[in-house]
């Protein structure tokens, strides 16, 4: 019974195997960067870079198909050109970076499902916008479990500036200049994990697997590392019951692996040992001295 | 102001002399046929030749089922000499369109006389709609020809014999294209002569022919497919061991490229059903069309 609806569908069926073998390396990778965008307060950000990654990937698939490379190549150029192009427009003129963005990520969007109907039919546009976590072939696969190793490492690197910024970022430009130089590789992983986690989820959820995962954690933790942990642990634990679920309930699988993230995000608000709701409204008595 | 009105009307004389008004001219003097899509005026060109002017409402690459007509499309089944419609339900719009252009042409159905097969969908629905896609057995064109013959030596009997040759002519072409089609799947063995595919027009190539066109179970364009649509169709072709998988006009090549390495089935190419291509696309005509899927399915089924 346990096996038959737990095991057998991934011990039967290779595509659920990979489904699964992608979303893993995601949370792994995601997790941690969605971590950090949220401690710097630039959670909306993710969800602008992951829609700017789509007209690059768009104008890839124009001039090549569904090719991995093109679509990768045209995303990253993408997702790194808004990125750099946004803190420029805030920096230069009276609009905050965060109207830049929002500003750049509709012309994003239109743009990228303008050129992506010029070529394709529905079901390429579909593609592009919930993705094919069901269809993830060898070289998707390296590629996803590349980024999300490259991101563990350099994340590693960059961990103390990284930290001291989230904390107080006045301190850390006065005493190293580590500073910028950690905000551009982290920029650039964010990029790097959303042109990932857009060949399995697509243009609209790719940012699910980072920022939901990051937001439960704040619920449960205080430290960056211990946040990190349960980040990667919420996306493990959505990926296999969101595929089990488009497995036994028949829900369409980015989509449902995203749900379950928001089901324990929603638990998480509601119960969370850091701030959740329950502990507000019925909060243990105080030590009196 | 009587300057600029004169040279306007200069410019429309001078338009009014051009070839391409000329041209208009020389159109009207041949008979004006309207066919609903591609396929039909591809018939109807074969048989009327230069002595039609044949255009169709939905055209290459279109889709006839969810057609929205057009003014314009009014306009030209008002002009038109007849109208050709392949009936069984297939142009439901085409009532309204005719009706609304007061078209004063003869309305030629052109599948009369085929005997109708149940829609499959329809049939699971309990009313008894036929399937209209008739076009796909090569013998119902025959049909479909003979009617378009007749249909146009009544309304110009004066080209009645040059439509008889040119139908004779065109009835032979689709004789061999019949043959050709019944040899080849006659080389494919019988356990191989069936395909998984959303596709649902092929029902009268299927009884025509004998390869099996087996649906999907849960898969739709409609929607996203699901890890359990995924792994229903896997199985699907695992026990009825099916050799192809035609799945290009639901779901993304990737997932069919995933499909096809679990099962070991073959990729098959694309299939046209209902729509011919423009005329560089390898579907250009209806014998055309018909020898590339045959092309298609013997290359996804030959052992």
């Amino acid at each position: 019974m346990l096996y038959s609806n737990l095991i057998a569908p991934f011990a039967e069926f290779e595509f659920m195997r990979r489904a699964l073998a992608g979303i893993l390396a995601l949370a792994f990778g995601a997790g941690p960067v969605g971590v950090f965008l949220m401690l710097r307060r630039m959670s909306l950000m993710g969800d602008a870079m992951s829609h700017a990654i789509l007209p690059g990937a768009a104008v890839g698939f124009l001039l090549a198909g569904l090719n991995l490379f093109a679509l990768t190549a045209g995303g990253l150029v993408a997702g790194l050109a808004v990125a750099a192009l946004a803190g420029l427009v805030a920096r230069t003129t009276e609009l905050k970076e965060d109207a830049a963005l929002a500003a750049f990520f509709l012309v994003s969007l239109a743009l990228g499902v303008t050129i992506v109907s010029v070529r394709g039919s529905n079901i390429d546009l579909l593609h592009f916008l919930f993705g094919s976590v069901l269809a993830l072939d060898d070289r998707t696969l390296v590629l996803i479990a590349a980024i999300s190793s490259l991101s563990l490492v350099v994340l590693a690197l960059i961990w103390r500036p990284l930290v001291l910024e989230c904390v107080d970022p006045g301190f850390l430009r006065s005493v190293s200049r580590a500073g910028a130089p950690a905000h551009m590789a982290f920029l650039a992983l964010v990029v790097l994990n959303l042109v990932g986690a857009f060949h399995a989820l697509g243009t609209l959820l790719a940012v699910g697997l980072m920022m939901l995962p990051a937001a439960v954690a704040r619920f449960w933790a205080r430290d960056a590392s211990a946040m990190i942990l349960i980040a990667m642990g919420t996306g493990v634990a959505s990926g296999i019951v969101g595929l089990l679920l488009s497995f036994h309930a028949g829900l369409p699988a980015g989509p449902a692996v995203i749900l379950t993230a928001g089901l324990l995000y929603a638990g998480s608000v509601v119960f969370g040992r850091v701030g959740g709701l329950a502990r507000r409204l019925a909060p243990r008595r105080h030590l009196e001295a | 102001m009587l300057s600029r009105r004169r040279s306007l009307g200069l410019l429309a004389a001078a338009l009014t002399a051009t070839p391409i008004a000329r041209a208009a001219q020389e159109r009207t003097a041949r008979l004006k046929v309207v066919a609903s899509f591609s396929i039909l005026a591809d018939l109807v060109r074969n048989v009327g030749g230069d002595r039609v002017a044949v255009d169709a409402l939905v055209g290459p690459d279109g889709d006839a089922h969810v057609y929205e007509p057009s003014p314009a499309d009014s306009r030209r089944v008002a002009d038109a000499g007849l109208i050709v419609v392949n009936g069984l339900g297939f142009e439901g719009w085409l009532d309204r369109l005719v009706a609304a252009a007061a078209a004063r042409a003869p309305v030629l159905v052109a599948s009369a006389g085929v005997t109708p097969r149940a829609d499959d969908e329809a049939a699971m629905r309990l009313d008894a709609a036929p399937d209209p896609h008739a076009w796909q057995s090569v013998a119902n064109v025959k049909r479909y020809v003979a009617n378009i013959r007749d249909a146009l030596a009544r309304i110009d009997p004066a080209g009645a014999g040059a439509y008889a040759a040119a139908a004779a002519a065109y009835l032979t072409r689709l004789d061999a294209l019949d043959r050709a089609i019944k040899d080849a799947v006659a080389k494919i063995p019988s356990v191989r002569r069936r395909v998984i595919t959303a596709h649902q027009a092929f029902g009268y190539f299927a009884d025509a022919y004998g390869i099996a066109f087996v649906a999907p179970q849960d898969m739709s364009a409609d929607a996203e497919p699901s890890a359990r649509a995924v792994a229903r169709v896997i199985t699907q072709i695992r026990t009825q061991h099916i050799p192809a998988v035609f799945l290009e006009n639901v779901v993304d090549p990737r997932l069919i490229a995933a499909i096809a390495r679990e099962t070991g089935a073959r990729i098959g190419g694309t299939l046209y059903s209902d729509a011919l291509t423009g005329p560089d696309g390898p579907a250009p005509t209806y014998v055309d069309l018909m020898r590339h899927n045959l092309r298609t399915l013997v290359a996804a089924l030959a052992p």
